[in-house]
């Protein structure tokens, strides 16, 4: 079997901040009602973290579990824990009415790092940064396409659909480049 | 460009993080249904100058539709709630009440 | 002469010497000028030419109402037409021209027009270009275009970069003047989050030129504190060169910052569009004098007096040696006393007053000026610049008192608040009697979201004219928006100013009031466009009294300024004509934006390669490598066919489709639409949302499905799979998946949300490939892995497996008619499944196929595709998909709408295949004609094509579309019409051209 390749095979631009696509990142949208019991376990066994407040990820190493909307969970582990993952929740669920599926391969990661990482996505995305708090996922749009991002290290972490990711790595490295800090 | 906080993400969500969907508490016809009732459900829309309810959906963001009463000549925005409703919420109704005396309800 | 002076000049920096040139001729400037200062520096008074009459045209204003003094700037790729000089920053090697004349700026073969003015009135166009109507489109309108606009567009492309930006504030002031400053000290140490904007290069405004004193010190160095103190606050971030363009909704606000206009090609962005949400608005925008309207007050070197102060004090530019100063007000005497204090001569100062009085007065007069109380100006006289003035009563009809040699003219009507951004989202204006200006009227605020005031106004913005108000004004709105925005003000003083005693202005709209019409004639109101007070006194008698009329007839205030000098000017003389009061005959409506903005500056980032987003599939860029032909399908790009070397589009296509009927073709199927739709109720909800019945679709299994819109009309189409009992997999169309996604989830949220359903858009977790044609099951069994049978896989069922070692769900369905297998593979996948296929398919003649041959094929096979059978107004019914209609169900989603008497009846138009007599290709979009014409004199239609194409496989054209009781004419002749003119006859024939048993695909 051929290796996954991720949408744009590791591209990086350096500007007044870094702009690295990472991936293949194992993801997975599990549908389900917060209010269902086995929804903690299901994402305790899969990701080993608590289920997430409203708009916020919980990290945990490698894996990482965020809020999506009232009714939906996003997965986050390395790419070959997927089926491990899916088995996991398909237990723990049981017979209660959810949704998993991976989507791994239907989105592009990257990294946005650097002291002013943040005036990159301010450039590109109509969100408050002064108010974005700690461990919160923001879903918004970047430039003309819908995106989720969160803080994480020495920057972001920023989703998108991988058919977009050439075209937001190249709104990420434009708005990158030196000479246009907002700040 | 409005500015409407999703009733369930709580995000102030700017416009073009949402979709519009037009008027809201409409009730579906379907077989059965006369003429008039089914013109009332595709084509009547009241289109006030002055209070109103709207669909939107948070598309950018939580992807949830949701309701919200606002004033469409001031743009003064009642409240947002969730789209699950027969009827708009009884705190909403009382706002509006308040905030426009005149104001004949929604029906 | 308008020269440099050899003393001052608080903004300029003498040890930085710049060149720059103006229409080729080499000048220089300094640091901190502007491009109108150092003109003026270098006596070039004379920069335009007007729009209509093409007057000669000097500076008239120092700030961004300047009609006149718009130039060229730049060339090539960084070439800007129409840029204000008064607001361009000098820079070394600026390169600016002249713009609306021919052949030269001085001398000019439009001004013809200038001595014809009498035969071009207001209204002139709309007058004389009415009759004979057929003379619009070929002769008027070529012949008005050529002389229309002002500056040339740019031709090359622009080599600078723009990029947009958010950003959020409580409170975000607009105007870095002392009103503005003060407003914000008083809203930063209350806590909040300030965003303070300034259109210049520097800060202070107008205190610092008029000499104020403020808590004991000169304004400028008060402005240098208040700085220092903000930008020391955490919670205040200060821009300058930032000019707020709009006020939209709910606090939404537009400024164009100018990053480097003044330092080109340094590669940093030229301009940078903010998108501003703030909590409330103040505009601190200060106040724009106004002209005076005497006859001769177009001519070069009739200026502002504020203007002529400004260029004096800031930039060291004296705009003549002898300057007249003619003033309704006693701030026109601050320019006399500034000129006479630089050692220039101020022969007179013309006052329409009879008796003016106060501080200024007093200082004008002990410095030993001139006083002509109750003058007026009777004419200027010169021609590219002016000689003399002639004076009279204001009271009379301009009778010559005395001529006063001069070379320049500085007049004062008064001050105007800039009250745009107050207006823009409905705020409304009060007339202020004091000061003869419309004012924001602070009980008609524009309106938030709250219902609370969006903006407040403050200072010389809000009519607190003088200092002293000014700074009082400010931080009773300041504090009182904070207040609003719910966090406490921190008690303190308001900085006091010195001011002068001033007296009360006068209302002067016309000087003298009793001018002759032939005077009246040569009073500009708007200098750009050539309005005069006699236009708009000519409207008035023609009738028209609405101001927003009259504006568009007159194009008063249309010119690129909007009309800030001359707005109220124009409208005093209309409600004078009109007998009526002025704050009765109203505005016109202020709209974004305040100043012009570059359009690159609006499109953002958004250009070149991220003009738009491109969808691309995991083989995009095998594509690429393999000389594919793209086309647009939504935001994806597809190939449309593969050229090979010497082919054209169409031969590619036709060697493609016959390939894959005789051999082997593979399709990048990856932008199918894919959905999941799980859950207990998942089989109800898509038995609402399909025509057809998908609860009783078998595991394993596919189904073709239709989608309606509530009306009945098709949407989307599709085959849908059964994964597991609670679990579909439905296909949409390419680009359909987001819409149909959001259609379902419009249901499931907000109509059946207590169903126990969920949907998932996996659209682009899988790459998927047609294999199509005889040997593709050869092909799938090479590379091993799974039974692709007959036995095991037949037509319309799916199957999980391997292929090649890469995990994939294989879909025996088929768009071609052929022998098809549908395989998705996951998308990270995609690029290496889909070169295996080619290496393992090449002794099996396998070649990719575009989005033509697709086409082609579907259609040799009678196949409907949505967007070409469909056009919004179809229902299945139209295309004979009766078959896929369940009768059984009491309920889908357009069962109702179909249930019209208009689309139950049966003379609509159904879909035929069409094959014509003569082997040709009916035309795209060609119409079936009927006999007869309609109400409009209109041929009569009965039919239309949707598709049509050369059928490489039955080598002649076919065609389907859509004609009145089509099924029941088959083997009728009808006639399409086609571009050239005439019709084309063709056959009504079954629209399933090829292999109508499909035997081909069952095997």
């Amino acid at each position: 079997m051929s290796e996954p390749v991720s949408a744009l095979n590791g591209a990086v631009s350096e500007g007044f901040a870094t702009i690295r696509e990472i991936g293949p990142l194992g993801m997975v949208t599990l549908r389900c009602k917060a209010d269902v019991k086995a929804l903690p376990k299901a994402i305790k066994a899969a990701v080993g973290t608590g289920v997430p407040a409203v708009r916020r990820i919980v990290v945990e190493g490698d894996r990482a579990c965020g809020w999506m909307s009232p009714d939906e969970y996003l997965l986050v582990m390395p790419y070959a824990a997927v089926p491990a993952v899916l088995d996991a929740v398909a237990q723990a669920m049981g017979k209660e009415h959810h949704l998993a599926v991976d989507v791994s391969d239907a989105r592009a990661v990257f990294r946005v790092e650097g002291a002013k990482a943040e005036q990159v996505l301010a450039k590109l995305s109509p969100v408050d940064f002064a108010r974005l708090e700690p461990g919160e996922l923001r879903r918004t749009r970047a430039a003309q396409v819908a995106a989720a991002f969160w803080r994480e290290g020495d920057g972001f972490t920023v989703v998108c659909f991988r058919s977009v990711a050439r075209y937001v790595f190249d709104l990420l490295a434009t708005s990158a480049k030196p000479g246009s800090e907002l700040s | 460009m409005l500015l409407l906080e999703c009733p369930y993400c709580g995000v102030k969500a700017e416009e073009t993080e949402l979709s519009p969907g037009y008027e809201a508490h409409l009730k579906r016809f379907g077989p059965g249904s006369t003429d008039e009732e089914f013109e009332a459900y595709m084509f009547a829309r009241k289109n006030p100058k002055g209070v109103h309810f709207e669909r939107w959906r948070h598309s950018y963001g939580c992807g949830k539709w949701f309701l919200a009463a606002r004033c469409t000549a001031t743009l003064e925005v009642f409240g947002t709630y969730p789209a699950q409703v027969g009827e708009p919420p009884a705190d909403i109704i009382e706002k509006i009440k308040a905030r426009r005396p005149d104001w004949k309800g929604y029906k | 002469m308008s020269t440099r002076l050899a003393k001052g000049g608080r903004l300029i920096d003498r040890s930085a010497a710049l060149e720059f040139s103006f229409n080729g001729k080499r000048l220089k400037g300094y640091r901190g000028d502007t491009l109108a200062a150092a003109l003026l520096a270098n006596d070039q008074m004379l920069v335009g030419r007007s729009f209509k009459y093409h007057r000669p045209r000097g500076i008239v204003a120092a700030g961004p109402e300047e009609p006149n003094a718009l130039v060229n700037l730049g060339s090539g790729g960084r070439l800007e037409p129409n840029q204000r000089t008064t607001v361009t920053e000098l820079f070394d090697g600026l390169e600016a021209t002249s713009q609306n004349h021919w052949p030269s700026l001085e001398f000019d073969v439009g001004v013809v027009n200038s001595y014809v003015s009498r035969f071009l009135p207001a209204g002139f166009y709309y007058k004389t270009f009415i009759h004979p109507r057929p003379f619009w489109k070929h002769v008027f309108e070529p012949v008005i275009r050529q002389s229309a606009g002002l500056g040339k567009a740019p031709k090359d492309r622009d080599a600078d970069r723009y990029e947009q930006a958010y950003a959020f504030c409580d409170l975000l002031v607009v105007g870095g003047g002392i009103a503005g400053l003060q407003a914000a000290l008083v809203a930063g140490k209350a806590g909040a989050r300030v965003l303070l904007l300034e259109q210049n290069a520097h800060w202070g405004g107008r205190a610092p030129v008029d000499g104020d004193v403020i808590d004991g010190k000169p304004a400028g160095v008060w402005v240098d504190e208040a700085v220092a103190a903000l930008s020391g606050m955490e919670n205040v971030t200060l821009r300058a060169r930032c000019m707020a363009a709009g006020v939209y909704d709910h606090g939404y606000v537009l400024a164009d910052e100018k990053v480097a206009d003044h330092t080109p090609g340094d590669g940093r962005p030229k301009h940078r569009l903010w998108r501003i949400r703030a909590g409330k608005i103040l505009t601190a925008t200060g106040a724009i004098e106004r002209p005076l309207s005497f006859a001769g007050n177009d001519i070069p070197g009739v200026m502002l007096a504020s203007a002529v102060r400004d260029y004096v004090v800031n930039w060291a530019v004296s705009p003549g040696d002898r300057t007249v100063v003619v003033t309704n007000n006693d701030d026109g005497y601050r320019t006399a006393i500034a000129l006479r204090e630089a050692g220039l001569a101020v022969p007179a100062i013309v006052d329409a007053r009879a008796n003016p009085a106060g501080d200024l007065v007093a200082k004008a007069r002990a410095l030993g000026l001139r006083i002509e109380a109750g003058r007026g100006i009777a004419k200027v006289k010169g021609g590219k610049r002016v000689t003399s003035v002639a004076i009279c009563l204001q009271a009379g009809e301009g009778a010559v008192i005395d001529e006063i040699a001069c070379d320049a003219v500085a007049m004062s009507g008064g001050w105007s608040p800039v009250v745009h951004l107050w207006s823009h989202c409905g705020g409304k204006l009060i007339w202020d009697t004091e000061h003869a200006c419309f004012r924001p009227d602070p009980a008609r605020p524009p309106l938030n979201h709250d219902g609370g005031a969006l903006v407040v106004a403050a200072g010389a913005a809000n009519g607190a004219m003088k200092a002293n108000a000014a700074l009082a004004d400010a931080t009773t709105q300041a504090e009182a928006a904070v207040t609003a925005l719910g966090m406490k003000p921190k008690k303190a003083k308001a900085p006091v100013a010195e001011t002068a005693a001033e007296g009360p202005m006068e209302a002067v709209w016309i000087m003298p009031q009793g001018a002759s019409v032939e005077l009246k004639s040569k009073m500009w109101l708007d200098y750009q466009n050539d309005v005069k007070v006699s236009d708009v006194q000519l409207a008035a008698r023609e009738g028209y009294e609405s101001v927003e009329h009259t504006k568009r007839y007159t194009t008063l205030g249309m010119a690129t300024d909007q009309g800030k000098l001359s707005n109220i000017n124009g409208l005093a003389v209309l409600a004078q004509a009109l007998n009526e009061d002025i704050p009765q005959v109203g505005t016109t409506t202020f709209r974004p934006p305040y100043t012009p903005v570059t359009l690159g500056a609006l499109a953002g980032e958004a250009r070149g390669e991220i003009f738009q987003p491109l969808r691309r599939t995991p083989m995009h860029a095998w594509h690429e490598k393999n000389g594919a032909y793209f086309e647009p399908v939504g935001l994806w790009r597809r190939p449309y066919c593969f050229p090979r070397a010497g082919e054209t589009h169409e031969q590619a296509v036709h060697r493609e489709v016959v390939n894959t009927r005789e051999r082997l073709g593979l399709l990048d199927a990856s932008t199918l639409g894919k959905i999941i739709v799980k859950g207990p109720d998942a089989g109800r909800f898509l038995d609402m949302l399909y025509t057809g019945v998908m609860s009783t679709l078998p595991v394993g299994k596919c189904r073709y499905g239709l989608m309606c819109n509530e009306q009945g009309f098709l949407s989307d189409d599709g085959v849908v799979a059964r994964i597991d009992e609670e679990t579909w997999l439905c296909h949409t169309t390419s680009g359909g998946a987001d819409r149909i996604h959001a259609w379902m989830e419009d249901w499931l949220q907000c109509e059946w949300w207590d169903w126990q359903v969920y949907t998932a858009n996996v659209t682009e977790q899988y790459a998927q490939v047609a294999v199509v044609g005889p040997n593709a099951r050869k092909v799938l069994e090479k590379l091993g892995g799974m039974d692709v049978s007959k036995e095991a896989l037949p037509f319309m069922a799916w199957a999980d497996g391997t292929l090649g070692g890469v995990k994939v769900r294989v879909y025996r369905i088929s768009f071609s008619g052929e022998l098809s297998y549908e395989i998705a593979v996951p998308a990270s996948h995609g690029a290496a499944f889909w070169e295996a296929l080619h290496e393992a398919g090449a002794e099996f003649g396998a070649m990719p196929y575009g989005t033509e041959a697709l086409h082609v094929m579907r259609a040799e096979k009678g196949f409907i595709m949505i967007g070409d059978e469909t056009d919004g107004t179809v229902i299945p019914q139209d295309l004979n998909l009766d078959w896929a209609i369940s009768k059984k169900k009491a309920d889908f989603l357009g069962k109702r709408g179909q249930q019209r008497n208009f689309l139950a009846r049966a003379d609509r138009w159904k879909l035929v295949g069409f094959e014509t007599l003569d082997g040709s290709v009916i035309p795209d979009g060609a119409y079936i004609v009927a006999p007869g014409v309609n109400a409009n004199g209109q041929g009569n239609t009965q039919g239309r094509v949707t598709s049509t194409y050369f059928s490489p496989t039955l080598k002649k054209g076919i065609a389907m579309g859509l004609l009145l009781r089509g099924p029941e004419r088959m083997g009728e002749v009808v006639e399409f019409n086609t571009v050239k003119g005439g019709t084309v006859k063709a056959r009504v024939v079954d629209p399933v051209f090829y292999d109508k048993e499909g035997e081909k695909q069952n095997v």
